[in-house]
């Protein structure tokens, strides 16, 4: 077991001492703001980005496994005592969470969402484990035209499966795809949409895109929605649960990891679809089925589960190909990058001990999570008074102090602003986030990933097309493309936002 | 860029968001420059280049505006973003964009002051500022918490991250 050697390797790296401090503080950090309203994982962690400059890889990616772990468990706590998801993914944990909470059984609900938790994200942890190498193995395998197929799936996949509109997915992801160009173009070396600024010559800094768009588009949506009354927090002691509740919880969160796991690997995947898949499983095999609705144990420890099981899954196309498929993935992405690390196939080739230094952090982390976070509860719950004033100007503070000491120039300042403006008008006018990000990251990679597949082929396309992967990707995609169109042609809602289509519809109606 | 004057229209016409033609006009503006732009480039040596350097950001350009158009024909049609909720977030309120302006305005206050004055000044102003502006009323404890956050980062990147921020007219002192 050449696998196992090298995760034996990996904790012997993540044991250490200082390792370990730093998986207490990515725990506790991450903990803390995924709590806090308005600050999520993945904005934690761009935050954080500037420390990958003067911090070891392994250090750094210790504290990033902590945070992403850490901030999905936040998260839980929130939607149990505020009633108020910051993410998608915890809207179902809110539903019967927060019935739970008002009824007094805030302290169970919050022990199930952190056992479960913690169940998920070690079975996940060690299907990651189990799953990533052979799939990374087969990938290094495949050509140039193969894995742009795969890039190209992954764009399509969170443009058109993720989010409500497909219109509005593709806008975010294009503006990404136009942030990617700007730079020196690798081929022939000249400057594209750089507007005459040497600065931008090596492109704008991931960072500063991932925190503008993130932290300051965040906070100056907040600022103008701002609730002026202080928020209702359903105070807690220490989590725990009766021999009734474990004996209700238990099939659940096996349930949830099932459902979880499979759908954050998918390229496509994300956390919705799982956690709701999951209520609504519990809900039919309950015996408790009245209890749904009023604050049902089995309707928190399913989604939560699914929730973390789902995050464990996302880093299966990471870490094995390279491809981020969540914000948080996407910017940790992000500090390969930053480190010179090229993401891909060849990671674990490459870097075994780092990859598997991550792995065996993640397991850490998971486990700390459930020692700390059992007894700070109570903690966790008065972050949740914080004064909010505070907290957003200490947002816009850190997302300052963070896109500064990227090449300490005001440049980057200014281009914090214009990218948190987008990011505001993202949030009016409900573009989704995730396409932008994925786009600046992969657009550059796909653009040198067809140049150069087509340099090997001697400039001739018909050559991206000769790899068996390829194809098959290729009909993939068509069939994602194609799905919504065929079954929309079954049912003929009424809105739809294919225009051509739409056109269609309405001539007939006035014909008929 | 194109904030502030954003009427508040939401009320008006609850069916048709017309606010939203903002973001057919920050499409179009992209993506015009992005075609004007690559124009401008020259092209490869199109025997191993087919592609060029041009293609992608002249493809992304025009699809840009593609999707402005197709956007703009849907607005009147109804077509809603829902906006983005959060804990924080109370949706029912109409927006409160004279905050998100002078937070804009403190903003560009700071890029333009970090240098002279240097961090420690501008990280002060800006956290007292923007707690300020979000409706804290205790200046002195806003100043207090800005300067001790901003003198805690200052040495913290410098002597811990080996970052020097900007020091500015406090260059000597710290």
């Amino acid at each position: 077991m050449e696998n196992l050697d090298w995760l034996i390797q990996g904790f012997e790296q993540a044991v250490t001492p200082m390792n370990l401090l730093y998986a207490v503080i990515g725990v506790l950090l991450g903990t803390a703001v995924g709590v806090l309203p308005g600050i999520g994982p993945a904005m934690t962690v761009a935050l954080l980005l500037p420390i990958t400059y003067n911090v070891s890889p392994s250090a750094a990616f210790i504290m990033f496994a902590g945070i992403f772990y850490g901030g999905m468990y936040g998260g839980s706590t929130t939607s149990i005592l505020l009633n108020t998801p910051g993410e998608s993914s915890s809207v179902i944990t809110a539903i019967e969470g927060n019935k739970m909470a008002k009824a007094g059984r805030a302290a169970q609900a919050l022990a199930t969402a952190a056992i479960g938790s913690f169940v998920a994200g070690a079975i996940g942890t060690a299907l990651l484990a189990a799953f990533a190498p052979p799939i990374s193995k087969f990938a290094v395998t495949l050509g140039a035209p193969s894995y742009l197929a795969i890039m190209l799936f992954a764009l399509v996949a969170v443009t058109a499966v993720l989010g409500a509109s497909k219109l509005r997915g593709a806008i975010s992801l294009f503006l990404g795809l136009a942030i990617g160009v700007v730079g020196i173009d690798f081929l022939t070396g000249q400057p594209r949409a750089t507007f005459g600024l040497p600065l931008l010559s090596d492109g704008i800094d991931i960072v500063v895109i991932a925190v503008a768009i993130f932290a300051v588009g965040e906070a100056l949506w907040v600022a103008a929605h701002l609730r002026r009354r202080p928020t209702d927090v359903i105070p807690v002691g220490r989590p725990w649960m009766g021999r009734d509740d474990w004996r209700r919880s238990w099939k659940p969160w096996l349930r949830g990891t099932a459902y979880g796991f499979p759908f954050g690997a998918l390229p496509a995947g994300g956390a919705e679809l799982p956690t709701f898949l999951s209520y609504i499983t519990e809900k039919r095999l309950s015996k408790h089925k009245d209890e749904f609705g009023k604050g049902a144990i089995e309707g928190v420890a399913g989604p939560e589960a699914a929730n973390n099981a789902s995050a464990a899954g996302t880093l299966v196309p990471m870490l094995s190909l390279g491809l981020p498929t969540n914000a948080t993935a996407a910017v940790m992405l992000t500090a390969f990058v930053s480190y010179g690390i090229q993401p891909g196939p060849t990671l674990f080739e490459k870097e075994p001990l780092l990859i598997w230094t991550l792995i065996a952090s993640l397991f850490i982390g998971n486990f700390l999570l459930l020692v700390i976070n059992l007894p700070l509860a109570p903690l966790w719950a008065k972050l949740l008074r914080t004064p909010r004033p505070y907290l957003y100007a200490g947002i816009l503070f850190f997302a300052t102090l963070g896109a500064l000491a990227v090449n300490v120039q005001a440049l980057d300042l200014a281009l914090l602003l214009v990218f948190g403006l987008v990011g505001l008008m993202m949030r009016r006018f409900g573009l989704p986030v995730l396409p932008l990000i994925i786009g600046v990251i992969l657009g550059p990679r796909i653009e040198r990933q067809l140049r150069q597949s087509l340099q090997l082929g001697g400039g001739d396309w018909i050559s991206l097309f000769k790899e068996p992967v390829a194809i098959i990707v290729y009909v993939l995609m068509a069939i994602l493309l194609l799905m919504p169109l065929v079954l929309k042609l079954m049912h003929r809602p009424e809105e739809t936002l294919l225009i051509v289509e739409d056109d269609k519809d309405q001539r007939e109606k006035a014909e008929a | 860029m194109t904030t502030t004057e954003e009427p508040q229209k939401e009320a008006a016409s609850n069916a048709v968001d017309k606010a939203q033609y903002l973001v057919c006009a920050v499409l179009v503006a992209v993506g015009a420059f992005l075609i004007y732009d690559a124009l401008t480039l020259e092209a490869g040596f199109a025997k191993v280049d087919p592609v060029g350097p041009k293609f992608f950001p002249l493809a992304i350009g025009i699809i840009l505006i593609v999707l402005a158009v197709i956007l703009a024909i849907a607005i009147p049609r109804g077509s809603v973003g829902e906006a983005d909720a959060g804990e924080d977030v109370d949706p029912n309120s109409p927006g409160d964009w004279r905050t998100v302006g002078m937070l804009v305005g403190l903003f560009i206050a700071v890029i333009v002051l970090v240098e002279p004055l240097g961090w420690a000044i501008t990280g002060t102003l800006l956290f007292a500022g923007a707690a300020t502006i979000l409706g804290s009323r205790h200046y002195i404890r806003n100043i207090v918490i800005g300067a001790a956050l901003s003198l805690i980062s200052f040495y913290a990147f410098y002597s811990g991250l080996g970052i020097p921020l900007p020091a500015g007219i406090l260059d000597g002192i710290l």
